[in-house]
């Protein structure tokens, strides 16, 4: 039976959807389970539709689909809004008592299942664990030992004490029992559990754990959907380390407190998502002119302009490769998944500081809400590595210094990379400036020396062109002509669309993409297939138009910009199209 | 840090551009006399410009220094200062630089009160662009770009300082070269965000508020009975606008800087060369 379950709560936002679903999640993940969370949520904190999903499975799952097994609606607007994944074997849990379901229905072959949940709540010993009833009525549904519940009740209301959780865990009985009672389930969900230790987080946790893990130690940024979480989880944390987190009063501060932190010499960073962006990036320049190590995060968001502040997009690309006025040697990383929230996190700190120019983690809304298991292992700290770059000390700062005894910030190197000095070394006080200058970081206006620090600014990123492995992540038949390339978090999607379209016998190699920049070798690949698809959550095609730059070869286009990401099977089905020739409609969801 | 540091080791060997007999010589004199003063030498000191004549400063001074982009050099300092609490921290910036463009982070920065000073060259004129108004010219002030007046009233910034809960509020006049450097210093010495404005004439631009001006009417404080302690008293002299003052006008005393509020003592330089040893704790909260 199936083992592979797709199971959400769909309620009014304050209904406690998000709880709920997370408990349920790190139930499933405390029992050994593999499990993917996605979030359908309104950019309001009280009322409007709201959803928590969760997919398990005992194999790892990398991505959504288009099938909806047991829903808890809260409301009947939460059936509505999730008529199209609903299927005849669903399940769907309502509590008839409610005056909003009380008419209500389970349509064409579904179950429904009327659980007098408020009712029950009560008998537990309060209205508030509604949702821990249904919780535990679902859990009978999807063949789930309920006693697996109990201990993530135990980590979310531990600290209530214990008449709480016992409260708790009492209503999730009575949700058990009552549809073992009440109803002869033909549905047979079974939902095995195993002896694996899975760590469940989100794509903005991974990033602020990555952030800790490579030694930021200062962070300043803003508020704003959906990058919020990476100031909430460092705050706090990071002050274990001698670090802290200020919040600004814009994000124009925000970026300029995390470059002068940066030149005290701290690790800094600071995240925000599209319009924050717009207003940083007045500071881009900045930090390039003065070979200021910073990682800038985007948390990107649909746009343009505010948009929509709770949906999925890819739509920064083009602002974080092009924004700034000038020209502004940087480095872009896009992680493909949670996990390569944290490593690409730390690889960006260290390239910040290699190459002392701006970095940018491109991440985005469909990662930072998605909950994902891992084994822990997979964020391993002892293979940390910190790589602070060239910087100079009292010992050797005289090296650096010329005839009048003056440190050269900018000195042109043979390999762009200029020595840095903590301002407290003595002997290494020297100015720097947004200005153009000569070694010493002294205005100048004089062609030569323009042009040498142009050059030397520049080369710091064929350095790190030569020095750096830049490959993409490959993945599906690597002898296949087909070519799908994709940039950030598309990668899980496509990796089970590669199964669906192998067993529909169509064969492709998937190379998902981590680096925007350098690309050379991508464009030797784009040449070398027969077809290429470039798979992005935008309209346009900013990556594809890239690579179509670089390659001077067309290559073929799956843009969704619905607001919601591409989900496993639709894309299967869409790849399988533009490799037919035929040319897919755009589903607005 | 040592006692035989002068006032010229901050002086850089750059040229100044500044026009002849401009106020800012003065004000740079003055800061560079009050950081020496204070025991402080070039290598713990960061000093933070921003846009315009006043931004050139850190060219001229020698110093660990930022020439950072218009309006942004308070955010900046903050930034070095929480990361390191052991450097001395100025800030200098202008009338334009500090009321117009960054006056958001005028206003939040004197609420943070990180311990730091910030030294604003107020000519009351744009020098730089050469002529226009700034926000703090007189509402009938005739430039470039209100050639029948302004028509606008101009900012009190040492109003704006005291509504935003400054600790350190004073006033200074760059040619009055003793007093300016006292005030400077006392700006350093406070614990928390030490604000000074300074009447810094611009002889190009501006035959409205000249030196001759400032001579004439300036009072300062020292002459008179005011008590920087006393917070009505120095609400009243802020708000008078018939004086401009000289001194310091407001100090609460039982300030404490931001960054020591929050616990920061140490540099956030230095690091371990992996990550912390307890970082796999880190991965376990989410189990």
């Amino acid at each position: 039976m199936p083992d592979d379950l797709n199971w959400a709560i769909g309620g009014e936002a304050g209904d406690g959807i998000d709880s709920t679903g997370k408990i349920f999640a790190q139930a499933l993940s405390r029992a050994g389970r593999h499990v993917f969370t996605s979030k359908d949520f309104a950019s309001r904190i009280r009322g409007g539709y709201t959803a928590y999903k969760v997919r398990t499975a005992v194999d790892r799952v990398e991505s959504v689909v288009d099938r909806l097994d047991i829903l808890i609606a809260l409301t009947e607007r939460t059936v509505d809004e999730n008529m199209d994944e609903l299927h005849d074997d669903s399940v769907i849990i309502f509590d008839g008592e409610r005056t909003m379901m009380s008419d209500f229905e389970a349509p064409g072959e579904m179950t429904g299942l009327d659980v007098p949940l408020k009712r029950l709540a009560e008998e537990a010993g309060g209205a508030i664990v509604r949702n821990i009833v249904a919780l535990g009525a679902a859990c009978e549904v999807a063949g789930f030992p309920i006693e697996n519940l109990d201990e993530a009740l135990e980590k979310r209301f531990g600290d209530k004490g214990s008449a709480i959780v016992d409260t708790n865990k009492q209503a999730a009985r009575l949700g058990q029992e009552y549809v073992q009672d009440e109803y002869d389930l033909t549905t047979d969900y079974e939902l095995e559990t195993t002896d694996n230790d899975y760590v469940l987080l989100n794509g903005d946790e991974a990033i602020g754990m990555g952030a800790i893990a490579a030694g930021c130690r200062f962070y300043s940024g803003y508020p704003i959907t959906p990058a919020t979480d990476v100031m909430e989880y460092l705050t706090g944390r990071v002050d274990r380390y001698g670090g802290k987190v200020v919040q600004a009063e814009d994000e124009l501060s925000a970026i300029n407190m995390a470059l002068g932190a940066a030149r005290a010499g701290a690790r800094s960073m600071t995240a925000t998502s599209g319009p924050g962006i717009d207003l940083m990036t007045e500071t881009f320049g900045l930090i390039a002119q003065t070979e200021t190590p910073l990682v800038i995060c985007d948390v990107m968001r649909s746009g343009p302009s505010t948009g929509m502040p709770t949906k999925q997009e890819q739509g920064d690309l083009n602002m974080t490769l092009y924004g700034g006025h000038g020209e502004i040697p940087r480095f872009v990383l896009a992680p493909t998944s949670v996990a390569e929230c944290f490593h690409k996190t730390i690889e960006a700190f260290n390239l910040a500081e290699k190459y002392q120019t701006p970095v940018f983690l491109v991440s985005d809304l469909a990662m930072a809400v998605t909950e994902q298991t891992y084994e822990p292992e997979q964020f391993d700290m002892d293979a940390v590595e910190i790589e602070r770059g060239r910087v100079v000390d009292e010992d050797d700062v005289e090296e650096w210094t010329n005839e009048k005894d003056q440190f050269t910030p900018h000195a042109a190197t043979d390999d762009g990379v200029s020595p840095r000095t903590f301002p407290g070394v003595e002997g290494g006080a020297h100015m720097t400036t947004g200005l153009e200058h000569d070694e010493l970081g002294r205005r100048t206006e004089e062609e030569e020396i323009r042009v040498e620090q142009v050059d030397k600014r520049q080369r710091k990123v064929e350095t790190a062109l030569e020095r750096e492995d830049w490959s993409p992540r490959e993945f599906g038949d690597s002898d296949s002509d087909n070519l799908v390339i994709s940039w950030g978090s598309n990668e899980g999607a496509m990796l089970e669309a590669i199964d669906f379209l192998e067993e529909e016998g169509v064969d492709v190699r998937f190379l998902s993409c981590p680096y925007i920049f350098p690309r050379e070798a991508l464009a030797e690949e784009i040449r070398e297939a027969d077809e290429v698809i470039v798979v992005e959550c935008n309209a346009t095609g900013q990556w594809a138009d890239v690579l179509e730059h670089d390659a001077l070869e067309r290559v073929k286009r799956i843009n969704k910009y619905t607001g919601v990401r591409f989900k496993a099977d639709e894309l299967a089905e869409r790849v399988k199209q533009e490799l037919a020739g035929e040319t897919a409609e755009v589903e607005a969801e | 840090m040592s006692s035989d540091i002068r006032f010229t080791d901050f002086k850089s060997d750059a040229q100044p551009t500044w026009c002849p007999g401009c106020g800012d010589f003065g004000t740079m004199n003055g800061m560079m006399k009050a950081l020496a003063n204070t025991g402080n030498d070039p290598d713990n000191t960061f000093v933070v410009a921003g846009i315009g004549c006043s931004g050139k400063i850190g060219t001229y001074m020698h110093s660990y220094a930022l020439h950072g982009v218009h309006g942004r050099a308070l955010p900046v300092g903050i930034g070095v200062k929480m990361a390191n609490p052991n450097l001395e921290v100025m800030v200098a910036g202008g009338d334009g630089d500090g009321y117009s463009i960054g006056a958001g982070h005028f206003v939040h920065a004197v609420r943070r009160n990180v311990d730091m000073s910030y030294v604003v060259m107020d000519n009351r004129i744009y020098g730089l662009t050469k002529g226009q108004f700034s926000p703090t010219s007189r509402e009938d002030f005739e430039t470039s770009t209100s050639p029948e007046g302004t028509k606008q009233q101009p900012v009190n910034p040492l109003a704006l300082a005291l509504s935003a809960g400054g600790t350190f509020i004073a006033q200074s006049f760059s040619s009055d070269a003793q007093r300016h450097a006292e005030i400077v210093q006392q700006a350093i010495e406070h614990d928390g965000f030490g604000f000074v404005n300074v009447y810094s004439p611009c002889v190009t631009f501006n035959d409205v508020d000249t030196y001759d001006y400032f001579r004439d009417t300036i009072v300062d404080l020292e002459d008179t009975d005011h008590d920087s302690t006393d917070y009505d008293d120095a609400k009243e002299k802020i708000l008078d606008a018939d004086k401009e003052y000289q001194g310091v006008i407001y100090q609460d005393e039982n300030s404490v800087g931001f960054e020591e509020r929050e616990g920061i003592t140490e540099s956030m330089a230095d690091i371990p060369d992996g990550a912390p040893d307890d970082a796999m704790d880190l991965v376990r909260e989410f189990y």
